[in-house]
């Protein structure tokens, strides 16, 4: 039941935090979301067994954090909070692969450890980074970009009223939730028989409401088409962050600096 | 100025699942007139609304706005001419921001960008709305909500207003603002409300409808103060034709003192 | 279950991604040729109904454990298939962008898994073959149960077939199946209920939704085979290229550094990237080939010719050092960022 509210605040929060200012968030979205992608496919592009490799690649969301003013702590608990899944699925591969391939001193690590922290950091790298564009783009800009990008107009409409009205069903739901509680006395969840009420319901006043907001549509001169005036340049500006980031991606996916970096300064010590 | 006239004729509505819902209305009201739709819940105003920009067509009788008679035809004219502004904005407000959404019914009627945006800026300042244009509408308060409905429509230029209860859960300041708006209003309005004090303050017409019939339909101030129209259509007067429970005083009586009991 | 970003590996991703976005634009074409503009408002609320309701639980007696509604068939009921694949489309990306539900390279593969098996397989050719243009009480339910229950099926498999061809996880095929399948067997039937008893509320409360949502899709209309054609072309393409790609050249970065500078900067060595092409030949030939059948078979020989896999352990000494230089680095430099910037505003 808090979930629901949580849930929802959550997501005004972020959207709010995309209406902060700063230079990163002035940047043109489109440029944000493909410096993006090509981040996610450089790091999810590595072999399974890459550990170091992945390291230098955090300069990005931290790079975009620090440069943003985005609150740190705030989407280090959210990766925090999805990372759970991450461990259930890769705690497989110790298990499977015990294949020792290194040893540190008398300690032998299996290859299974190794792909198994690839993973977790391959997650939380992605996971940041998209968390951290959401933020500081915002969703309605997100569909713009794609919709400047090629995706399909009827699809780009599709998810701006969705999420226009996300706050608006998430909150009938909260309260019909909370009503539900309130009668409830204590049980933690909802009883089959009640749930498809609740929910019954719910789609009736739902589709009521998509008739409503078909008549207003209606009475101010819908004919079918969405038409919409958005205003987004492109400058030397996004050039310079998409093109410099991509090219330093690159340069990190083909030469592992860290194991230079260590051969270095082990080789001092040695 | 024959455009900014609305006419029924001899209406009749019958829902789908048979229960009639309009049973021969008639009026005229003319330019720059503003009436007060009144009725108790299921009267039909909602009902009669929806008929004035075609959205429901009447199973007999006829609608007239301005030159022409309603029909399947012409309803994006009409549309153009007729503003509807409906009870809950959410509804109304289904764009990704203020701004998106007072510019809809300007882009639908095929402006320009420049004139759009003219458009948008003035309808947002008329409602004192100038400041939301770039906010999505789930961080809008009900008034701001209910204030940028409006400017939905103004930005239209219609000749005609048309309002279903446009006071309904506003806070008293809130209220106010729209009744001082409103008042602006050069338009002919017609507004279905319960807010029979908001009637008094803005409409010097109003129209009783009950079961689906007009029962009466003349000034204002007669017909909240005449017990047997308001009684006949399960109707009160307006609160500050009340009068105080003890002597009979009305609230605007200038000897009412509050009791300190 | 989704498919997340840590377990994909780039080719699955981008076939993935490219098989979603043809089947996007292809709904969205049908959609705008449907021109039905009810639908406009009405998908969009439906879609805020389904995230919504998907953040209500119910409990499933006798189990200890919570269901909830599933979402692809009640919008294929009410919206017909094109429209409730956009619609499913839409939540799964919110899903991803503000809950880190999968990731966003994986979107493509949850899109598929969770869009298009209950949109353009269970509904069309199980739930309306069995409910039949006119349903009655009678046909909904065992009609939304068996096709809850495959189009679950099918997406699940689907995540065991993505996890697999990536090669990252070593869940081995075999018991990934064996997890995967009768966990979603159980969803399937609780969702299918829910499901069921949902619409059938809808067909007691208002039929008239019901009957106008049937009748604008008549079964006749919707073709199949011309989108799994276009899938299948566009799969063969996407994955073939891309595999031939990999496999030709152990990885396009690598082929193109080698081929400027002369030598290929690896961490782990040759050992491995010539084994995960290895692997990238055999299952684009042979897709239900067990993935790990096929290491057990190498394994022995590779073991003697080279030692498997070739990671050097001065290598993974620096490295572990060198990675940790590197991370404290990055995070002073985000440090000293971050006091630039407020130095300056």
């Amino acid at each position: 039941m808090n979930k629901i509210s949580d849930n929802f605040l959550d997501i005004g929060y972020m959207d709010d935090l995309a209406g902060k200012d700063s230079w990163l968030h002035r940047l043109d979205p489109r440029a944000k979301l493909i410096t993006t992608f090509i981040f996610i496919v450089t790091v999810v592009s590595f072999d399974k067994y890459t550990l170091s490799g992945l390291i230098p690649f955090f300069i990005f969301p931290i790079a975009l954090l620090a440069l943003s003013g985005l609150p740190a702590g705030y989407l280090f608990k959210k990766v925090l909070l999805v990372l759970p899944f991450a461990v259930l699925v890769a705690i497989f591969n110790p298990l499977m692969d015990r294949e020792v391939i290194f040893r540190i001193g008398s300690l032998g690590i299996s290859g299974g450890w190794v792909s198994f922290f690839s993973i977790i950091l391959r997650f939380i790298l992605t996971v940041s980074v998209a968390l951290i564009l959401i933020c500081l783009t915002g969703f309605n800009a997100v569909c713009l970009a794609l919709s400047k990008l090629g995706l399909p107009k009827p699809f780009v409409v599709q998810l701006l009223f969705f999420f226009r009205y996300l706050f608006v069903l998430t909150d009938e739901a909260a309260r019909m939730s909370r009503a539900w509680s309130l009668r409830a006395l204590g049980s933690k969840a909802i009883d089959f028989k009640t749930f498809v009420s609740l929910v019954g319901h719910l789609l009736l006043r739902t589709i009521d409401r998509a008739e409503r907001i078909y008549l207003a549509m209606l009475s101010r001169g819908f004919d079918g088409r969405i038409r919409m005036i958005r205003v987004m340049r492109i400058g030397s500006r996004e050039f310079i962050f998409g093109i410099g980031w991509s090219m330093l991606f690159v340069l990190l996916r083909s030469f592992n600096i860290p194991v230079k970096l260590g051969a270095l300064v082990t080789g001092r010590f040695s | 100025m024959s455009h900014h006239i609305v006419e029924a004729i001899g209406l009749h509505y019958t829902y789908p699942d048979g229960t009639k819902g309009l049973n021969g209305v008639s009026f005229r009201i003319s330019h720059g007139e503003s009436v007060a739709l009144v009725g108790e819940n299921g009267a039909g105003k909602s009902t009669l609304l929806l008929h004035l920009n075609g959205y429901l067509a009447a199973t007999q009788g006829q609608v007239r706005i301005g030159d022409f008679a309603l029909n399947p035809g012409n309803l994006n004219a009409v549309r153009r001419t007729v503003g509807m502004v409906f009870q809950n904005p959410d509804d109304q407000l289904f764009m990704a921001t203020v701004f998106d959404d007072v510019a809809f019914g300007p882009l639908n009627l095929g402006l320009g960008k420049d004139e759009v945006e003219r458009k948008v800026a003035q309808s947002l300042e008329t409602v004192g709305a100038g400041h939301l244009s770039q906010r999505p509408p789930y961080k809008l308060s009900q008034g701001e909500k209910r204030s940028v409905a409006i400017a939905t429509v103004l930005a239209m230029s219609p000749d005609i207003l048309v309002m279903d209860e446009p006071s309904s859960s506003l806070d008293p300041v809130s209220r106010s603002r729209l009744i001082a708006l409103l008042k602006t209003f050069k338009h002919t309005k017609i507004i279905a409300t319960h807010d029979l004090d908001m009637a008094m303050d803005i409409c010097e017409r109003t129209i009783v409808l009950h079961q689906g019939q007009i029962t009466a339909d003349g000034a204002t101030t007669g017909i909240f103060g005449d017990q047997n129209i308001l009684s006949r259509s399960r109707l009160e007067k307006p609160l500050r034709m009340q009068g105080c429970p003890k002597c009979g005083n009305t609230f605007s009586h200038p000897t009412f003192k509050r009791e300190s009991k | 279950m989704h498919m997340a970003d840590a377990l994909i590996s780039p080719t699955v991703g981008a076939t993935m991604w490219a098989a979603t976005a043809g089947l996007i634009a292809y709904s969205a074409k049908k959609v705008k040729e449907e021109a039905d503009d009810r639908k406009v408002p009405l998908m969009g609320v439906l879609g805020a109904f389904i995230f919504a309701s998907q953040m209500l639980n119910f409990s499933i007696p006798g189990t200890g454990s919570s269901g909830h509604l599933g979402g692809g068939m009640i919008l294929a009921i009410l919206l017909g298939p094109y429209a409730a694949f956009l619609v499913m489309a839409s939540v799964l990306i919110v899903q991803a962008l503000f809950f880190a539900d999968g990731g966003l390279l994986a979107l493509g593969c949850n899109i598929f898994n969770l869009g298009f098996f209950p949109c353009f397989v269970a509904f069309p050719f199980i739930y309306k073959k069995i409910a039949g243009v006119n349903p009655k009480q009678k046909r909904i339910m065992p009609g939304a149960i068996i096709a809850g229950i495959i189009g679950l099926q099918l997406g699940a498999f689907g995540v065991v077939l993505e996890t697999v061809f990536s090669g990252i996880s070593e869940l081995p095929f075999r018991t990934f199946v064996l997890l995967m399948q009768p966990i979603h067997l159980a969803i399937g039937i609780v969702e299918g209920l829910v499901t069921a008893a949902v619409v059938i509320f809808v067909w007691k409360a208002r039929p008239e939704i019901l009957e106008a949502s049937c009748q604008a899709e008549p079964i006749g209309s919707f073709n199949i085979n011309k989108v799994l054609l276009g899938l299948l072309v566009v799969a063969v393409i996407a994955g073939g290229v891309l595999s031939w790609f990999a496999s030709a050249n152990p990885d396009g970065l690598e082929w193109s550094m080698f081929k400027t500078s002369g030598k290929e900067e690896l961490e782990s060595g040759d050992g491995v990237h010539a084994f995960t092409a290895l692997i990238q030949e055999k299952t684009a030939f042979l897709p239900d080939y067990g993935f790990k059948k096929n290491q057990l078979a190498i394994e022995p020989e590779e073991n003697a010719s080279q030692p498997w896999p070739a990671i050097d352990p001065g290598t993974s000494v620096s490295g572990l050092v060198g990675g940790a230089l590197t991370l404290a680095m990055v995070f002073l430099i985000g440090l000293s960022l971050k006091r630039r910037k407020a130095a300056v505003s």
